[in-house]
This record gives C-alpha cells, sequence and structure tokens, in this order.
C-alpha cells in the first residue's frame, strides 16, 4: 500500500530551502494541484527572484525564470501567447508586494487569467534577511536593527489582499497559512480553487501564503511557526477577500 | 520638373500637415520622389508648426528642407522664421489676413492671399489652407490638378467624406485669386 | 512589386511586424514613437493578435520575454528614455537567449532630454543594452522603406540567432512619410523551436527558459557558447551601403537620417570637383569593420556624421585601426546638421585645413 509518495508535478531535484521552511509545504500542494486537476503538460510556470528563485528545477512542468518582480508581466506575455494553457507564478514578498508591485497591481486591474501564489513570510529570504514590504512593525532585521518603525520612516506593513480587493478585475483572494495540518489542507483548498479558476477561464487568482522563515527570523521551526499564529496572523487576517464564486450566488 | 521644396509652418491647427498630406499624396500618385516630415511634439497643439514637403525626380536626401523654394505661411513668426531662408527666385505664399507686413526681400515672389478672410466668407472656415494650396497650384505647377483631386479622396478621412466638395471649392478660389 | 504607399516611419514599422508574422506587441506612450502603438491598437485586435498598453516599458519588454519564452515572435517600442528602462529586460533576454524585436525611435537625451531627434543612443544599442556581455542585432533604417524592410530583417534574424534585435532609428525616421512598398507577408514562423516552455504536454522533459547559473564553469561556458553565435552574425550579417566610394578621397560615414543629409552634402561637393564619398552602415552590430578598412587603403581621411558627440566615431577609428584622420561633424540635443554644415566640413578636408 503507498502511503506516501511524490507528487508527479514534482521532480527528483531535493530542495535547497532551509530546515523549518514552508516553501516546500507549499511546492508540494502546488504539485498536487497540478497532479490532480491533469494539467501538467499544460501549465508553464514562472519562478521569482528570492528565495524560490530555483523553483524551475523543482516543478515537472515547462518553467520560465522572471527577472526581480516581474513574473506576473512575463505570466500575462505568457498567457497572451498561450491562452490555452495554464499559467503560474510562484513570488516572494520581496519579488511581489515591493520591487514588483506595479506589476502585481496591474496585473490584477487586467484581470489577467493566470494563478499567483504569494509568499509572506516578512523578511527577504535569500539575501540574508533584510526588511519586506510587509514586516510586521517592530521586527528586528539586518536594515532595521531597531525594530521596524514608522516614525523612522520605514513604513507599514503592506497588505496585498486587502490591496487588491480595492480592485474590480480580481476573480479570486484568499489569505492562508500553512503553519499546521488544519491550515494546510485549508491551503490546499485555496491553491486548487485558484488553480481550478483559471482552467474554467475565470480570471486572477491570487493566493496569499503566509510563510515562516526560521533562519532569517532567528527562531527553531517550531516557534517560527507559533510566531505565524502569534505575530503575522493578526497582521494579515486570514480568510477570502474576494470571490466572485461566492458574491454570483 | 524641377525638384519642389515646400514649407508649411503656422500655427497647431491651421491644416498644415493636411495640405503637406494633399501634396505628398498627389506626388504619390504620379510617381515621383517625396518625402512630408512634420513638426512634432507639443506645438502640434497651437504653437508654431510646420511640415516640410518635398517633391522630386530623383530619390530625397534630408527630408529637412534647407533652403525651400515654394513658402506656405499663415502666422508672422513663420515669416520671420522662414523668409531670409528662401532660395533667390522662391515662391512665398503668405495668408495676408493673419499676416499684416509684407515680404521684405526683393529676390522672391510674393504672394498676398486673404485666405482665412475668404475662407470664413464662404462659409468655410478653417479651409484658409486649401485656398492657399490653391493658390500654390496655379503658381508652381508642382503637382497636377487631377492628382490633387485624387489625393484629396486619399487624405480625407472616410467619416468626413462630405468635406471633399468644400476643399475643392477652396482650392478654386484660390486658384482664381491668383490668376 | 506591390503598389507604393504612403506611410509614416513608425507606421510602416508596425504594418511590417504584422507582415513578418509578429502578432504580440507590447508598449507604453513616449513620442516619438507613439504611432507604432496606435497601429499595432487598431490592427492587432482585428487578426488575432495581441495589442498591450503595458503599465511600463519594463513591465512590456518582460511581457515581450512571455511571449518570446513560447518561441512566438514578440515586440516592444520605445523611445530613448524608455529603451533605459527596458535594458533590464532586454539583458534577461539575452541571458535567457531569447529573440525578440525592439524599436528605438531615438529622441536626445540624457535625462528627460528632449522630443526631438538623435542618435545618441548608439553607444547603448552597440554595446549591449544592460548588464553582463551580450549584443543585440542592430538596425538603422535611413528611409520609411528599410523602416519597414529591416523591421522584418530583424525579426527573422533575432530568431534566426536567438538574440534580440533593436531597430534604431531617431524621430525624423518615426514621422516622416514617404512612398514605400510593403513587404509580401511572411509565413508564420516561431512553431518549431524545441527550448520554448508551451507545455510538456507530458511527452518531454520540461524546458526551462532561465538566465540564471550559478556554477561559474558553466556560466562561462553558456557565454562563450553565445559569443560563438555573435561571431557566425559578424560573418554573416553585416549590411551597409556604399555611395560613390569608387574614386573618393574624402569618405563620410553616416547612418540614419545623418546619411540622407549628408548625401545632399556629397552631392553639392561633387558638384564642385570634390571627391567624396559613404559608406552608410546599416547594420551598426554587427559593425561594417571590412568595407572601411578597405577604404581607408584608399581615401585620406574620413568624416562622421551623427546626432550625436561622437559614438560611432569611436567605431571607424578602431575600423580602420586610426590609419587615416577620423573628422567628426554632429549635432546634439534635437539638433540636426543642415547639408550646408556637413560641406563646409566636407570643404575644410579637401582644402587640407583640418
Amino acid at each position: 500500500m503507498i502511503v506516501f509518495e511524490k507528487p508527479h508535478a514534482l521532480t527528483d531535484v531535493p530542495f535547497h530551502y532551509c530546515p523549518g521552511c514552508t516553501h516546500g509545504i507549499v511546492h508540494r500542494l502546488v504539485a498536487e494541484t497540478i497532479d490532480e486537476l491533469g494539467i501538467e503538460g499544460k501549465t508553464i510556470g514562472i519562478a521569482p527572484v528570492g528565495c524560490s528563485v530555483m523553483a524551475y528545477n523543482y516543478f515537472n512542468c515547462d518553467m520560465i525564470e522572471a527577472s526581480h518582480g516581474r513574473a506576473p508581466a512575463v505570466a500575462t506575455g505568457v498567457k497572451r501567447a498561450m491562452p490555452d494553457n495554464v499559467v503560474f507564478t510562484y513570488q516572494g514578498d520581496g519579488d511581489l508586494a515591493s520591487i514588483g508591485l506595479c506589476e502585481t497591481v496591474s496585473t490584477a486591474c487586467r484581470g489577467e487569467n493566470i494563478t499567483i501564489i504569494f509568499i509572506n513570510n516578512a523578511i527577504y529570504g535569500m539575501t540574508g534577511g533584510q526588511m519586506a514590504p510587509t514586516s510586521l512593525i517592530g521586527q528586528v532585521t539586518q536594515t532595521s536593527p531597531y525594530g521596524r518603525d514608522p516614525n523612522l520612516g520605514q513604513g507599514y506593513p503592506i497588505q496585498i489582499c486587502e490591496l487588491l480587493a480595492t480592485l474590480e478585475a480580481p476573480y479570486y483572494l484568499e489569505r492562508v497559512t500553512v503553519n499546521n495540518v488544519k491550515n494546510v489542507r485549508n491551503a490546499k483548498r485555496a491553491i486548487k480553487k485558484a488553480f481550478q479558476n483559471q482552467v474554467d477561464g475565470k480570471g486572477f487568482s491570487l493566493v496569499e501564503v503566509l510563510s515562516s522563515c526560521p533562519t532569517n527570523w532567528g527562531m527553531t521551526p517550531d516557534k517560527a511557526l507559533k510566531w505565524i499564529d502569534e505575530a503575522m496572523i493578526p497582521q494579515y487576517p486570514l480568510g477570502v477577500y474576494r470571490d466572485k464564486d461566492k458574491e454570483a450566488e | 520638373m524641377a525638384d519642389h521644396e515646400i514649407v508649411i509652418a503656422g500655427f497647431g491647427g491651421q491644416g498644415l500637415l493636411f495640405t503637406g498630406k494633399v501634396l505628398a499624396h498627389a506626388g504619390l500618385i504620379e510617381g515621383r520622389e517625396l518625402s512630408w516630415l512634420p513638426s512634432y511634439g507639443p506645438e502640434m497643439r497651437g504653437g508654431t508648426a510646420n511640415c516640410n514637403v518635398i517633391l522630386s525626380d530623383t530619390p530625397v536626401g534630408s527630408p529637412i528642407v534647407q533652403h525651400p523654394n515654394v513658402l506656405i505661411v499663415m502666422n508672422t513668426p513663420s515669416l520671420d522664421k522662414y523668409e531670409p531662408m528662401v532660395v533667390p527666385g522662391g515662391k512665398i505664399f503668405v495668408d495676408s489676413t493673419l499676416i499684416t507686413r509684407t515680404v521684405e526681400r526683393d529676390d522672391v515672389e510674393a504672394f498676398y492671399i486673404p485666405a482665412t478672410q475668404m475662407a470664413t466668407d464662404m462659409g468655410y472656415h478653417g479651409l484658409a489652407n486649401m485656398i492657399l494650396l490653391g493658390a500654390v497650384l496655379a503658381k508652381t505647377g508642382c503637382v497636377d490638378d487631377g492628382t490633387v483631386d485624387e489625393a484629396l479622396h486619399h487624405v480625407i478621412p472616410a467619416r468626413k467624406a462630405n468635406l471633399f466638395d468644400a476643399n475643392k471649392a477652396c482650392i478654386e478660389a484660390g486658384k482664381a485669386y491668383v490668376c | 512589386m506591390t503598389e507604393k504607399v504612403l506611410m509614416k516611419g513608425n507606421e510602416a514599422i508596425a504594418e511590417a511586424a504584422i507582415l513578418a508574422g509578429c502578432r504580440h506587441y507590447f508598449g507604453y506612450p513616449i513620442t516619438p514613437q507613439t504611432e507604432v502603438a496606435a497601429y499595432m491598437a487598431k490592427k492587432m485586435p482585428k487578426i488575432g493578435g495581441t495589442f498591450l498598453q503595458a503599465e511600463s516599458e519594463i513591465a512590456a519588454i518582460n511581457m515581450v520575454y512571455g511571449v518570446a519564452s513560447t518561441g512566438k515572435p514578440a515586440m516592444t517600442s520605445s523611445s530613448s528614455p524608455g529603451i533605459s528602462l527596458k535594458c533590464e529586460g532586454i539583458s534577461y533576454l539575452a541571458g535567457a537567449d531569447l529573440p525578440a524585436l525592439i524599436v528605438n525611435v531615438q529622441r536626445g537625451g540624457p535625462g528627460l532630454g528632449g522630443i526631438q531627434p538623435s542618435q545618441s543612443d548608439y553607444f547603448l544599442a552597440t554595446r549591449g543594452p544592460g548588464h553582463g556581455d551580450f549584443h543585440v542585432l542592430v538596425f538603422a533604417p535611413a528611409s520609411v522603406q528599410e523602416m519597414a524592410d529591416l523591421t522584418g530583417k530583424a525579426l527573422h534574424l533575432a530568431w534566426k540567432y536567438r538574440m534580440p534585435a533593436m531597430l534604431l532609428a531617431d524621430g525624423t525616421m518615426g514621422q516622416m512619410m514617404e512612398p514605400v512598398a510593403l513587404p509580401e507577408p511572411h509565413e508564420a514562423f516561431g512553431t518549431d523551436n524545441p527550448w520554448a516552455t508551451t507545455g510538456t504536454l507530458m511527452a518531454r522533459e520540461h524546458n526551462i527558459v532561465n538566465s540564471l547559473e550559478l556554477a561559474p564553469e558553466v556560466l562561462e561556458q553558456k557565454n562563450l557558447a553565445r559569443f560563438e553565435r555573435y561571431a557566425q552574425a559578424e560573418a554573416e550579417e553585416c549590411l551597409w551601403e556604399e555611395y560613390l566610394m569608387d574614386d573618393a578621397e574624402i569618405c563620410i560615414v553616416s547612418y540614419g537620417i545623418t546619411a540622407r543629409i549628408s548625401r545632399n552634402a556629397i552631392v553639392q561637393a561633387r558638384k564642385e570637383g570634390i571627391r567624396v564619398g559613404m559608406i552608410r552602415p546599416i547594420t551598426l552590430w554587427p559593425f561594417p569593420n571590412e568595407p572601411l578598412k578597405a577604404a581607408a587603403d584608399k581615401v585620406d581621411s574620413f568624416l562622421v556624421v551623427e546626432l550625436n558627440m561622437g559614438q560611432m566615431k569611436e567605431d571607424v577609428e578602431l575600423a580602420i585601426r586610426c590609419r587615416k584622420p577620423v573628422d567628426f561633424c554632429g549635432r546634439v540635443g534635437g539638433m540636426i546638421p543642415t547639408p550646408d554644415e556637413v560641406l563646409d566640413h566636407i570643404h575644410a578636408l579637401a582644402e587640407g585645413r583640418r
């Protein structure tokens, strides 16, 4: 009896992610979704710049590596050229919410029929733990060594789902997390819906996944998962921010 | 036929580029070598604008007219700017409704046509450019009458096709005025 | 030959790209190239193509990157300040070995500069527009006819060599109208690209379009392989035109609008008995080194005419190994030299005053 196997949509290349990082879980959920929807052969994924830069090595579907922040623009080009294919981007918070915010908002505003998986771990991981646009007030990072302080001109955390929910075009926006079994199952449901929406031609779907970064948060993996509950969710409430399926009911 | 190096200058909105397009299309129909070059930018919205048209029997080098032998001017700053550049023996066509001074040089031919007033009197406000074009056609023969008619059909947008007669009437009036 | 039509240079680019098989255009408004976008906005929806006004030049070039990843022809157009923004994307295209067409209808700079014609992006275009070691094919049209012809050529050579190509025009070329015989429609290309990310159909290993390589020894090999393709392009794709060079003692080197102006000056100088000719580079990369080298054996001096401070002059001096004096006549900031100004330089050279 098979009790556990790797989804086909994942390659055999071992992940390079740090112990306790939740990128691996989210990769798996995306791959399971691709398997279950039977779309691997027509899916084109776009990797960002950031910790998941080498996601192109992990997914078995065709993959494109974009420049920093431009994945939604690249996805737009791919989708316009290949409208019958499934196109997704996988982006972190620096990529999507800082350098690529213009592309994020504009792509959502056009209602491009693509799927975005947005990893929010409140920090720049790959470069070693700098302040992100999503870093929490008071969060100590390499570039906010005294804690993020809006009074020092460091601004407030940017809430992507809430921001995009002000736009007319997005079809589906939901924030989830993967810090326990129940939340993982819920995240899977959301990710699958975001892909299914695209297959059904419904339009722009984005799932924000609150993720952990034990290495740069300076915590054990266990503590990091708890910190999502204690610190991140109060700033970034989980839930559905837009679902035109529900509005139609 | 001699080369015609034409500058049409005035304010944006006076139909300078359109006038040039009529000439260029007529040249195309006649199978001549030609270029049409507009000034572009903010002046298109009302500042001083100009259009350079070259009609030639040999390939056109620079599309920028350095020494026009035909100058059409519809405001004083344009006459001030281009009068010194006209080749000796060149022809200057002045809208004398809008330009009150006369041409100072005595080695060029000047024609004064109250084009803006004439157009208004004819009920064709805004077609002074076509009256001036008529005068140019009569005095230079730079393109044939028949090809100008055909060119007008090309240049006037389909949704304004009813304006053909008005344009044509103004060209005729301009011709009559200088003959 | 097809019947000639009267078109602006910018419109000729757009129509020629469509005739050459391009069905995906992404752009952002900027003077003096906006007619390209306007033309595409009208035409593309009627032929099942894409016109998309992007949120920025940066987004536009990355949308091109996306289409190019699928192997299909795509293009963007802009003018100098917008091209600066596209340079990141052009570097990524080069690094991922993707073909694309970038149109640059140049205006005066640096910075916001002006909107009048310029050739001041010569260095930017010919030295690889962006970070890293790479080239793009660079075409310099000198007529509306060439705007059309070189657009098609640039698209096809970009696909042949899997590298970006730039059509380097200027505001005059973009805005002027001339009679043009449009090229015959070309059959769709970009359909057989084994490297393209079009979906595996579960029938092959996944393709990856990528410029990242963290192993230096591998990245070096990728660069070397790319430069082998560049060497082939240099050997096979260089274009130039010679005008009255047989007996020339002075050789003008000029491209685009300034070549047109120089032609007037040459006609006048010839009437005065001065033996002057011109080598007009049509591709600026690859640069016509060989004909210039050959000319250096015959002429007394060179005169470079450009709308910049002497950018191509360096390439001419390199091509001829500085064996003959190279004089320069240029205007900048959107100013354009008159034929008389060029003629003055010719007189000075002919009289040995320089």
